[in-house]
């Protein structure tokens, strides 16, 4: 029997997040509220040295003035800071030198998530920095990293063993006052991921960390810092899925890259948190900072592959501060059901014969917004600075929305800039001709999608890309008629 | 006193000179309540943003010139499309010039809103059309409705079509040291009618003129209407031009802006379409040099399906001067198989200037064809070259170049003499002299 519209739409109305389970591990969790007692409680907690107690209250003081901003194009209930709880870790905490010594429980989550601890370190060479509820609880692969003289640990572990790179850095990219979130993250920020590569070395395997969020209640507040020292490079992944929920949570992260002269950060990110159910009940809010600082010659590259979160709102940006420097950008931003995004980039030409390349897709089903906003600045002292952006939106029904809101600014003269945008939907004529040769709808719309978003894929991790050629499916199974 | 405080004031003296029993009336209080509760338009709104009316707030404008500056034709001829001959409405600081103008209500009208706001036999065009389509929510329109008095008021039946272009020219003659006027426009083209305008805002001295005006056109079923804007002003002349354009099935509406001069120009153009089959064009070259700074902010809502728009704006800027584009597309979700196309498109010939752009699409609709690009760059190296190496100069070749830029804009103009005089203005603008006429 022919598997017809109807079906289908059924069909996806009625799957559940996949990834939603939660997994029960006691909690030591903070009361809920802010407060400076509370930053300097959850310092304390951290045995954090004082310097970085006084950086976080000045952060909080910063934070208290400052007002959240609703400019984007998105329409969430805010929410209330009082009503979080800012630290929660699970209680059992040894250091653990194998695998084995891993909480059964935790282990199990994982394998559910698909990400065997072992079968990664065997298979893929990738070194996992599993950050579960805001503190790191595995590491792998740290002592290959070790004998290259490559730093990979959590934020909290940096700042006790490497306090001159953390102090040095930190803050340096994102500073505290640069936006509502951002101060509240450089606050409250309970963990997240360090990663240093010495002078010309090249890291030999994909660093990745898996975030979860776990706690009921618990905004994550996640701190990336990742420095590539002269002449090195590193590639990073980050990926996440959370269990479903009928709460809203919030998410604010901070992530900044800095490449030294020569060095080249990748940056890869899959986002998967659960965006609500089909009324738009529930939903993760993910409104993320990330920013990376290019010295003379490097090189930093985001690429994003956004599928989940309720709410999601971020540019990852790059400051093109030396001289031929490079940023890129490649973005696909999926969206259905009630799910919102305000999601783009920003690149800020600063330095000479500076480069960048925007790529972003977006694509809108069921009563979905989905909108691109980006900036791209040449400064006055930027010789021969040269953009190329563009912006395709692929719409599935017409309840959804594409927005695209880029801004151009040129002071000098020998800037070269090209933005473009398309908008369209998928042809009818082109589901027939896939029908036609025996492919069904469903795998006739995956198809085009996939076509649509290749330019981004291709620039993905191999691992990762599988998984999100997985992911975009899973979103848009169904939901063009 | 700031400017908005004597704006507010001065009302109670404008209200003496208007009928305050005109229905009319009740939506100028509105107004002005409305402008004294936001005020003027700072950078911080998201549409102002890159455009700031602080400098002009600083005169102390005169809002009622006290005396007329007294015009000869053949002073002011080379202002006037003379080449062929044109309907004119011509207004002289604010007010109108029976001797410079020509009228008529020979099968249609062209006349004064002045008139049209005292007769009784227009009463009911002027209720069903005058601040229709303004949108209520700017405060720069506002502002104007408060004090809309004097204007150009066309009106074109079913069918009709006038016998030559419509000219609407105003002057500013300096006798006032600092002079604020706010034109209001109404031109409404009935069923299957058909007109053309030119309109043109000159000051003929160097003294300090800031210009918000408002024009409201209609366009029925099956009308067209071509509307032509040239900003040719001094160094010390602003202008905000605010036009809201209202239309129907089958209707087709071109309006094309030339930008040469100006202080500050800021030009709001917004389409409203209420029908299918509509197609909505938008078209402008902008040159600029000192420190002109002008502000295209064009808006295009398409409400109803299978309607087309087409815009497209060519900049060339050069010394300190700053160019703004902000286009707005709106598709609504019933506006299926809507073409929305947008075309921006910057030269930077000097180090010190800026554009601004910003495209922007909001979509609502599945089955449509939208797309924007948006460039900015220089002239290309190999072609200067090319032109230079069999002689032709550097400043002419620059200017070949430009113009063939910009002659994607320049191939929809309609009105023969009209090209040909924006070809000169061009060309004077470029400072080459080609020996021809391109």
């Amino acid at each position: 029997m022919a598997y017809t519209e109807e079906e289908l739409k059924k069909e996806l109305e009625t799957k559940e997040y996949e990834y939603g389970f939660y997994t029960d591990i006691e909690s030591d969790t903070f009361p809920k509220g802010l407060n400076e007692e509370v930053v300097i409680a959850l310092s304390k907690k951290k045995e954090e040295p004082e310097w970085m107690t006084e950086w976080r209250l000045e952060a909080f003081r910063i934070w208290k003035s400052m007002e959240e901003p609703d400019w984007a194009n998105v329409h969430y209930e805010k929410p209330d800071f009082q009503d979080i709880s800012y630290y929660s870790a699970p209680n059992k905490k040894p250091k653990y030198n194998s695998l084995d010594e891993v909480d059964p429980e935790l282990l199990d989550t994982f394998k559910r998530l698909g990400i065997s601890l072992d079968e990664q370190k065997k298979l893929a060479g990738v070194a996992v920095d599993i950050v579960m509820d805001s503190v790191s609880v595995a590491t792998t692969f740290k002592k290959t990293l070790a004998e290259k003289g490559i730093i990979f640990c959590s934020i909290s572990e940096a700042i006790k063993e490497h306090p001159e790179l953390v102090r040095k850095h930190l803050g340096t990219v994102v500073p505290q006052q640069d936006n509502f979130y951002a101060a509240l993250n450089s606050a409250v920020f309970s963990d997240g991921s360090f990663c240093y590569i010495p002078k010309g070395v090249r890291c030999p395997m994909e660093l990745s960390t898996y975030f979860r969020i776990n706690q009921a209640g618990t905004g994550q507040f996640e701190r990336t810092l990742v420095v590539a020292d002269e002449g090195s490079y590193v590639s990073y992944l980050e990926g996440c899925t959370a269990p479903s929920r009928d709460e809203n949570q919030l998410h604010a992260a901070v992530v900044e890259l800095k490449a030294m002269d020569d060095a080249e950060i990748k940056y890869s990110t899959v986002q998967n948190w659960y965006p609500g159910d089909k009324e738009g009940k529930g939903g993760v809010f993910n409104f993320v900072t990330k920013r990376g600082l290019c010295e003379t010659n490097a090189k930093i590259s985001w690429t994003q592959v956004e599928t989940g979160s309720a709410v999601t709102w971020k540019y990852p940006s790059c400051v093109l501060k030396g001289n031929n420097s490079v940023g890129e950008f490649y973005s696909i931003a999926v969206t259905n059901n009630y799910q919102q995004a305000d999601t783009g980039t920003k690149m800020i030409h600063l330095g000479k014969n500076t480069k960048s390349t925007i790529i972003s897709k977006g694509i809108s089903a069921g009563k979905s917004q989905n909108s691109y906003r980006g900036l791209v600045q040449i400064q006055p002292r930027a010789e021969n600075a040269r953009n190329f952006s563009q912006c395709d939106s692929l719409l599935m029904g017409n309840s959804c929305g594409a927005h695209t809101f880029p801004y151009i600014e040129a002071k000098n003269k020998s800037a070269q800039i090209e933005h473009e945008a398309t908008t369209s939907k998928i042809g009818e004529d082109q589901i027939f001709y896939c029908n036609q040769r025996g492919i069904d709808t469903e795998k006739a719309i995956a198809l085009i999608v996939n076509g649509f978003s290749k330019e981004v894929l291709n620039k993905l991790p191999m691992e990762f890309a599988v998984e999100a050629q997985k992911l975009l499916e899973i979103s848009l199974e169904g939901s063009v008629g | 006193m700031d400017l908005k405080e004597k704006l507010v004031s001065s009302f109670m003296v404008f209200e003496n000179r208007v009928d305050i029993d005109h229905p009319v009336h009740d939506i100028r209080s509105e107004a002005i309540k409305q402008f004294e509760e936001k005020g003027f338009p700072s950078k911080k709104e998201e549409a102002w943003k890159y455009t700031s009316l602080k400098s002009l707030q600083k005169h102390d404008f005169s809002l009622f010139p006290k005396e007329v500056g007294a015009l000869e034709y053949k002073d002011v001829k080379k202002y006037f499309l003379h080449e062929i001959d044109t309907y004119k409405i011509v207004f002289v600081d604010g007010v109108y010039s029976s001797f410079l103008s020509e009228t008529t209500h020979d099968g249609v009208d062209v006349c004064l809103l002045s008139a049209a706001l005292s007769k009784e036999k227009y009463a009911h065009i002027i209720e069903r059309y005058f601040n229709k389509t303004a949108a209520a929510s700017d405060s720069m329109t506002n502002l104007n409705t408060a004090f809309s008095k004097e204007g150009a008021y066309i009106y074109i039946p079913k069918g009709k079509m006038p016998l030559k272009p419509i000219e609407i020219v105003h002057f500013s003659t300096g006798t006032e040291a600092a002079l604020m006027v706010q034109p209001r426009n109404l031109i409404i083209a009935d069923e299957n009618a058909e007109l053309q305008i030119i309109e043109r805002h000159q000051s003929l001295t160097k003294n300090p003129v800031f210009t918000n005006a408002v024009t409201e056109i209609f366009a029925e079923k099956d009308a067209r209407v071509d509307f032509y804007k040239v900003q040719n002003d001094h160094k010390e002349a602003s202008l905000v031009d605010n036009t809201y354009i209202s239309q129907q099935t089958n209707s087709r509406v071109s309006v094309h802006t030339f930008s040469f001069g100006g202080n500050i120009t800021r030009n709001n153009l917004n389409y409203y379409q209420h029908g299918e089959h509509i197609d909505s064009t938008l078209k402008g070259i902008t040159i600029l040099g000192d420190k002109q700074h002008v502000d295209h902010h064009t808006l295009v809502h398409h409400q109803h399906p299978n309607c087309e728009s087409h815009q497209d704006y060519k900049g060339i800027f050069g010394d300190k001067s700053t160019g703004v584009f902000n286009g707005k597309i709106i598709v609504d979700k019933i506006a299926q198989k809507t073409n929305a196309f947008q075309q921006n498109n910057n030269v930077l010939i000097s180090d010190k200037a800026t554009i601004n752009a910003k495209p922007q699409l909001e979509i609502f609709a599945d089955d449509v064809k939208c797309s924007h690009g948006c460039t900015i760059g220089q002239l290309d190296e190999n072609a200067l070259f090319y032109m230079r190496s069999r002689g032709i100069g550097k400043k002419e070749a620059q200017a070949l170049l430009m113009y063939a830029f910009s002659n994607n804009v320049m191939e929809s103009v309609r009105i023969p003499a009209l090209k040909l005089r924006i070809n000169r203005l061009i060309a004077e603008k470029l400072g080459v002299d080609l020996g021809f006429d391109l």
